[in-house]
């Protein structure tokens, strides 16, 4: 009687066990270039692979069946949905998105298990609860801000950068902690919802300080939250393979935070703790359009600049997030076309944290063609400038700032730089003299070589075309171009 | 052994994993990590899963715990194919 139920037990056993070493492999592999796209792959079939064999041990019965199918076709198809439509753009803001429900159902599930569990009894699972309901609060809304503030639609409210926030935030996590301490007495009641409010609320008073320029770091923190999360809903539900997979996320999530932070010169508690970077510097707040402090200014039009393009052996175009926003990547790939045409040597400077996330610039610039060879990081670029004739910057800002290897009192300083003042002409399009993403006013735009092209990114780089095709630029390439084009539709 | 401390060893090795799974990883690779970690943090939906089991003909856990479902489940789907996007324009870079 027992032996076909033991091996089925067996059966999950084994494919629990295979399933936590393909996360492993999973999670190794995405750290190198070249399996990456095969252990995203891997990891994928790993949680399947955890599914079914969660499926085959519990067995549920055809209610059950009917809420699962329920709660899988709506999740899974908003999920291939949003994933397919969403621009590459906007990528950070959709992981901060992801993060944030994976946190909210970790949440439900302490929450359901509390109030309804009659197995919630025992001192071991309230502790997990708490510590679910906690993290996975923290989880949710702090991701939310992190995602409405990268979309542009929170601002960071004068009063989070002054230390009042401190004051609130103790007191939100002494609530959060009242809340914890009282739930044996009642699980069901008050402590519960003290506890969901109170680090809710937490959430997002830890993320709403955090200026732009470092919300990256949030993400990635938040996502190892989330880990931390899913691992104290396995000590709730009592799956294993929920606690060594929530774990490893955990703590690699913790690494990867750690690795972000060295590339971007910013320790983690000045990140967390420090308020918006530049706001205690005097400049604007949250990248508000503050333009003092710029005096000498040299402005021109897009002529001047194609014709100094025109005669340039050598250009290197510094692409920022601004390039991004403005859609202007294809733009750019079509000047740097005629550009080689015409003989010149043109290369693309890509700052570590270029975009608003390590990589995202590389993804962006993939999107629109541009070759790989041409794309160099910051190190092998920053010797080549001082034999660049022309650098465009276009919509970067603090990662070209100089002042972050020469000026001790800069919030920047000692964050590694593109070092484009260097070059022997210096173009850098941009809409206003508003300060950068971390507020900060840039040294770069008042050095003698460096003339401001004010304007939308696109605008300017289809303004840059049409006057080096009137100068005659590559004119046989171009046209052969729109012929493929015709050809192609 | 008891069931809570052989919970905590592996929660323990399970931490300790993930601390050596990432020693270096270049920067071009951190959005898709994070946004691959990300998926994998959706494994709630394995809680989320023997929720509805437990939760037998109460219907106001059986709705909570389908919502839990499919917020992990979206997590998990969104984040394993959008990272799946951004790879595999690396791997056409790498081709040309």
């Amino acid at each position: 009687m027992t032996s076909p139920f033991l091996s089925m037990d067996l059966l999950s056993d084994a494919i629990d066990l295979v399933a936590v070493l393909l996360l492993a492999l999973g999670i190794k592999g995405l750290s190198k270039v070249r399996s990456a796209r095969g252990a995203n792959q891997l990891a994928a079939v790993a949680m399947g692979l955890a599914v079914i064999g969660l499926l085959i041990e519990i067995q549920p019965g055809p209610m059950a069946w009917l809420w699962i199918a329920a709660g899988s076709a709506a999740g899974g198809l908003a999920g291939l949905v949003t994933a397919r439509r969403v621009p590459m753009t906007a990528m950070p803001e959709v992981v901060a998105l992801f993060n944030g429900c994976g946190g909210l159902a970790s949440l439900l599930v302490a929450v359901g298990v509390a109030l309804f569990d009659s197995a919630a009894a025992d001192m071991v699972a309230l502790v997990s609860i708490a510590i679910s309901v906690f993290v996975g609060s923290i989880t949710f809304t702090g991701s939310i801000v992190a995602m409405a503030k990268l979309q542009g639609w929170l601002e960071t409210p004068s009063w989070t950068q002054s230390s009042v926030r401190h004051v609130v935030n103790i007191a939100l996590a002494v609530l959060s902690l009242v809340g914890a301490v009282l739930l044996p007495g009642d699980p069901t009641g008050l402590p519960l919802w003290l506890l969901v409010i109170g680090s809710s609320l937490l959430g997002v008073g830890v993320t709403l300080p955090i200026g732009g320029a470092d919300m990256p770091v949030v993400i990635s923190l938040l996502n190892s939250y989330s880990g931390v999360a899913a691992a104290a809903a396995g000590f709730v539900v009592g799956s294993q393979l929920l606690i060594v997979a929530g774990a490893m996320v955990g703590s690699a999530g913790l690494i990867l935070t750690q690795v972000m932070c060295t590339a971007m010169n910013r320790s983690l508690l000045s990140v967390l703790f420090g308020g918006a970077l530049g706001a205690s510097g005097g400049g604007a707040v949250g990248g508000g359009g503050s333009e003092a402090g710029y005096t000498r200014i040299t402005s021109c039009s897009p002529e001047e600049c194609a014709m100094a393009l025109e005669q340039a052996e050598r250009v290197v175009f510094v692409p920022g997030y601004g390039l991004a926003v403005a859609q202007a990547q294809h733009a750019l790939r079509e000047l740097s076309k005629l550009l080689e045409a015409h003989g010149v040597d043109v290369s693309y400077a890509i700052h570590p944290v270029a975009g608003r996330m390590p990589g995202h610039m590389n993804v962006l610039l993939a999107e629109a063609d541009v070759p790989y060879e041409q794309l160099i990081e910051m190190d092998m670029i920053n010797p080549e400038f001082p034999r660049t004739d022309v650098v465009i910057v276009l919509g970067a800002n603090d990662v070209v700032n100089p002042d972050a290897k020469s000026d001790p009192t800069s919030p920047l300083y000692g964050m590694p730089v593109l070092e484009v003042d260097q070059a022997r002409q210096v173009f850098v399009v941009k809409r206003s003299l508003g300060a950068g993403y971390a507020g900060i006013a840039n040294a770069l735009f008042e050095l003698p070589q460096t003339a401001m092209v004010f304007g939308d990114a696109k605008a300017v780089l289809n303004g840059l075309l049409s006057e080096l095709r009137s100068m005659g630029v590559g004119k046989v390439v171009a046209k052969k171009e729109k012929d493929k084009q015709k050809v192609a539709v | 052994m008891s069931v809570l401390s052989q919970a905590l060893w592996v929660l323990l090795l399970g931490s300790l994993l993930g601390l050596e799974l990432i020693g270096k990883v270049p920067p071009t690779l951190h959005t898709p990590l994070m946004s691959g970690a990300n998926a994998i943090s959706g494994i709630t939906v394995l809680a989320s899963l023997t929720l509805i089991q437990k939760a037998g003909d109460n219907q106001a856990l059986l709705l909570i715990a389908a919502l839990s479902l499919g917020f992990a489940l979206y997590n998990v789907v969104g984040g394993f194919l959008i990272t799946d996007r951004m790879l595999a324009m690396f791997r056409r870079k790498g081709d040309t």
